[in-house]
């Protein structure tokens, strides 16, 4: 049998992106710290812009600690939402409308969640990337890193637990 | 002491990111602090709700756990987070302020150890607990 012919590339890329934007955008908090999402396929990067309210020692000056965990933390949420929906987004049957509106559309709930201080972060733009260590029917874990100029050199670390949102219980 | 009860206050008043956050100090001193967060709408994590992110809750608990080590007898000048633990126990109720209290419950030459708590109006039932260890720096 014929395979069928792969999708337009810009369809594949604006299905994607609109998601994409939905998820992020819909959320005041990760406006509020202006954070944005880098996406290759379905990896994504978060990208903490930066800004002078997020300092949190202004004689270093340094990033605010808080700022730094919060980053961690909506990286993680973004990562396992954005996997968690990806076959669901590919397939048509969740679109940026739903993300925004369906009441059914639940998002992870952070149970805890750590975050190990490796240096100071800079006054400039930051980067992190989670990895799920696992993600089950009930529970996931996802580790975060997150650096700055140099890759190999991170600034933060961070690992959590997370509470994955329950199917609606059928009738 | 006085002075330096005043000192750590003006210290965490000039964080520009404690402004943006609207973080009030309530109380500090002898190894003790408390901020107090109104309920802002930039803050919130689910749209559908109106509950303040959890992230903005760990931005509280983490700068009041450092003006808890700052305000500590033994403790010489400033701080900076080594790690910080968060447990989130349930969604802080929308419209409402979040309290932390932090207290510095043990100290070295180099290290300090933190806990906080996290509430809302329902002060019996916590929004959020953390535990750390800080950095004791000299002047």
């Amino acid at each position: 049998m014929a395979r069928p012919r792969p999708e337009p590339m810009q369809v594949v890329k604006q299905r994607r992106d609109a998601a994409l934007t939905a998820l992020v955008e819909g959320v005041p908090y990760i406006r509020f710290l202006n954070i944005t999402f880098d996406r290759r396929g379905d990896e994504l990067t978060g990208v903490l812009n930066f800004d002078e309210k997020l300092i949190g020692n202004p004689f270093l000056p340094a990033i605010h600690g808080g700022v730094t965990a919060a980053f961690l933390e909506v990286t993680a949420v973004i990562t396992l939402s954005w996997e968690h929906m990806f076959p669901r987004i590919e397939s048509g049957e969740i679109g940026a409308e739903d993300i925004l509106t369906d009441e059914n559309i639940r998002f992870p709930k952070t149970i805890d969640f750590t975050v190990d201080y490796l240096r100071s972060g800079l006054p400039r733009d930051a980067y992190a990337r989670a990895f799920i260590n696992r993600s089950g029917r009930r529970y996931a874990s996802v580790r975060v890193e997150a650096w700055q100029d140099n890759h190999a050199k991170l600034f933060a670390q961070g690992t959590g637990h997370f509470l994955m949102p329950q199917p609606p219980t059928k009738p | 002491m006085v002075d330096k009860t005043v000192l750590a206050r003006q210290f965490i008043e000039a964080i520009p990111h404690a402004k943006a956050l609207g973080l009030d100090l309530t109380h500090i001193g002898e190894g003790e602090a408390e901020i107090s967060m109104p309920y802002n709408e930039q803050l919130i994590g689910d749209p559908r709700t109106g509950v303040i992110h959890g992230g903005a809750v760990s931005a509280m608990l983490d700068t009041c756990c450092g003006a808890a080590v700052m305000s500590h007898p033994s403790a010489p000048g400033g701080t900076a987070t080594i790690d910080l633990r968060i447990d989130y126990m349930r969604a802080a109720t929308p419209g409402q302020s979040i309290r932390t209290r932090a207290t510095c419950y043990h100290i070295t030459r180099n290290v300090a150890f933190v806990r906080a708590t996290a509430t809302d109006d329902d002060s019996d039932r916590p929004v959020a607990t953390a535990s750390g260890a800080f950095t004791v720096e000299g002047r």
